[in-house]
């Protein structure tokens, strides 16, 4: 199942499907080794559309919920 | 020959710098701690040798402000500099990305395996020395915090390699990251240790938010306690039982001479010399910023460096980010503002990672208006804090709207767009007391060159003035404004001058006017309002322009009239 950042469960696993958004958002998410195939975990995501924390390798990253809701996921069961 | 040192934010680059030269630079646990190079010296092969530390960088092709000055630095290097690649060891993949980056434009590189003590805990197992033939360069680990492993990557330096790569793609780079991660680094599955527990939980929005406000109100109890104690037990006694006696002969001396004992130790208060409102160079110019501001700097540094060390920070970033996002920013600005809450010129500095002009803007405006610094706090409590506690409330309550209402008004008013938070958030790691102290001292001995001339430099200027008339002048020019709209009496301009100087000074020129609780409210939040001191607004030239801090000070003097004469109304 494909599910975006902002859609997933605190606690969900997963691989990086698909990252939406322009050529400045890739980039930005590239820098922070945040891109397609890598493993990642959902640690927390803040209500009223707040920013979403994720594990990915050794380090925990926030990504603001506009940007989160861009990047897509093939959940692991 | 000069050596650079280039990475990751947040790697421990700084760290390795203050081991290699000794020199004092800031180091916290949070990324984005050195905004601008550092240069230091170190003994080399018999000569001195400078040492660069430059900002942590994700990529050497960035719009923001601090990542241009590391690019610029290494894309014009002279043939005999050398790079140390400072990589985080526990974090090798997207290290590495950066170290490519480094060979395609081809500069000379030693890697520096930093944090190589914690690969252990995590269940990392990286094999270095072939990590160093694949790479082809010295590849060392360093544990910097601990000072291990720097000595050999000292005698590294001649070795240091020079790889010319052509550049090349995104994908293409990772590619040949990947590969060689598959071949050394192999990582086994730990359970959670108690910080990692403790880390969920301080990110996760309904523990996290309780954590964060217990955290926030011991942090405020513990400042107060320690200022106030070092105040009553320390700094207190040794200026009333210890230098009042010093003082005497001089004022018995100088009594004969008007102008000089008025300017040295000042008016009497009630036959005596009073230290809080005497207003001499020697008595109140001393005693204000050693006995009533820096024992609060000096408690307020002590956590700061704590909560900064430890990497709480950023986890106010996240729980926070949700609301700096009413105020056209994004979490990552609370640094700045916890920051300034000691001085605004860390805090404005601090907003250099944020990405657009317009956040810069916002933010520096926002430090420099309804952000009260540590002498700013220092005047607001010895001016109010005997009328009791409502007092400090009702300006500090008053700061927060003006603060809210500005960010508001700002990001509503101002084209463009808030960007998101993007941000790396550091492990909680336990802080090294040397370290912690370190800081507090450089922090306080910041502060002290920075307070105690122009406190005694403007004690000075006013009491000439006031012998001179001008006082009475400008008091006379500014009532339609100070008295009228805002209650007070025509001699606080006298304040309202040197508040361009420094803050603090404030509480010797207002505290002898016998003003009410009220009058000292207004005054102290208006103090806070109206302009910065001279060396923030130096700061936010730099950083914005000379036509954006025009701007800005228009808005500080048209809030602090608005704002004082509101007050003057409702109180």
């Amino acid at each position: 199942m494909i599910k975006s950042l902002v859609e997933m469960k605190s606690g969900d696993k997963g691989v990086i499907h698909e990252i939406k958004g322009g050529a400045y958002a890739q980039k930005n998410f590239d820098d922070l080794g945040i891109r397609v195939n890598k493993h990642i975990t959902k640690i927390s995501g803040m209500f009223m559309r707040g920013p979403v924390t994720i594990k990915i390798d050794n380090t925990k990253i926030a990504i603001g919920f506009g940007m989160a809701s861009k990047v897509f996921v093939t959940l692991s069961e | 020959m000069r050596i650079l040192l280039a990475g990751n934010p947040n790697v421990g680059k700084s760290v390795v710098f203050s081991r290699l030269t000794g020199a004092k630079v800031f180091i916290s646990n949070f990324p984005g701690t050195t905004v601008s190079y550092a240069k230091g010296y170190m003994h080399y092969q018999g000569k001195t040798v400078e040492v660069i530390d430059l900002p942590g960088t994700y990529s050497l092709s960035s719009s923001a402000k601090d990542e241009q000055v590391t690019r610029d630095i290494l894309s014009s290097l002279s043939e005999d500099d050398i790079v140390i690649n400072v990589v985080d060891a526990t974090n090798l993949e997207r290290n590495l990305n950066f170290t490519f980056q480094l060979f395609e434009i081809g500069v000379p590189l030693v890697v520096a395996l930093n944090m190589w003590d914690e690969t252990k805990h995590k269940g990392i197992y990286i094999d270095a020395p072939q990590l160093e033939s694949l790479l082809n360069v010295p590849v060392i680990p360093t544990s910097a915090l601990r000072g291990e492993g720097i000595f050999t990557l000292i005698n590294k330096i001649p070795e240091a390699g020079t790889i010319h790569i052509p550049p090349r793609s995104i994908h293409e780079r990772w590619g040949n990251v990947g590969d060689i991660i598959s071949k050394i680094q192999t990582i086994k599955q730990k359970d959670h240790t108690f910080f990692e527990r403790l880390d969920e939980l301080s990110l996760k929005p309904l523990t996290g938010i309780p954590i964060a406000l217990i955290v926030i109100f011991v942090i405020f109890l513990i400042v107060r306690f320690i200022g106030e104690s070092l105040i009553g037990y320390v700094f207190d006694p040794f200026f009333s039982e210890i230098y009042k006696p010093l003082l005497l002969p001089i004022h018995n001396y100088l009594s004969d001479y008007n102008i000089l004992h008025t300017i040295f130790i000042g008016n009497l208060v009630e036959g005596s010399i009073n230290f809080e409102q005497s207003f001499g160079i020697l008595t109140t110019g001393l005693y204000v910023p050693f006995a009533m501001v820096l024992p609060y700097v000096f408690s307020f540094y002590l956590m700061l460096g704590i909560l900064e060390d430890v990497g709480y920070l950023p986890r106010l970033s996240v729980l926070g980010d949700n609301f700096m996002h009413k105020l056209g920013l994004h979490g990552q600005s609370i640094i700045s503002m916890i920051l300034g809450l000691g001085c605004a010129v860390p805090g404005m500095l601090a907003a250099r990672p944020l990405k657009s002009k317009r956040e810069r803007f916002i933010a520096l405006t926002l430090i420099a208006i309804a952000i009260p610094c540590a002498s700013q706090s220092a005047m607001i409590f010895g001016l109010v804090g005997k009328f009791g506690g409502q007092y400090v409330m009702i300006v500090y309550g008053t700061l927060a709207v003006v603060w809210i209402f500005t960010g508001y008004i700002l990001h509503k008013i101002m084209p463009g767009m808030s960007p998101e938070l993007l941000m790396e958030i550091p492990p909680y790691r336990a802080p090294m007391p040397a370290m912690v102290l370190k800081k507090v001292g450089m922090r306080i001995t910041s502060f002290l060159k920075e307070a105690i001339p122009y406190m005694l430099a403007g004690i000075l200027l006013i009491n000439i003035l006031y012998s001179l008339g001008i006082i009475e002048f400008l008091g006379n020019l500014m009532s339609p404004i100070i008295t009228n709209l805002m209650g007070l009496p025509q001699d606080s301009v006298s304040a309202f001058i040197m508040g361009f100087l420094r803050k603090d000074i404030a509480i010797g020129i207002l505290s002898p006017m016998g003003l009410t609780a009220e009058q000292l409210t207004i005054a102290s939040t208006v103090l806070t309002i109206y302009f910065p001191c001279i060396a923030a607004f130096a700061i936010m030239v730099k950083e914005l322009g000379f036509k954006d801090m025009l701007k800005a000070a228009g808005i500080m003097l048209f809030l602090a009239i608005f704002v004082g004469t509101a007050m003057n109304l409702i109180l």
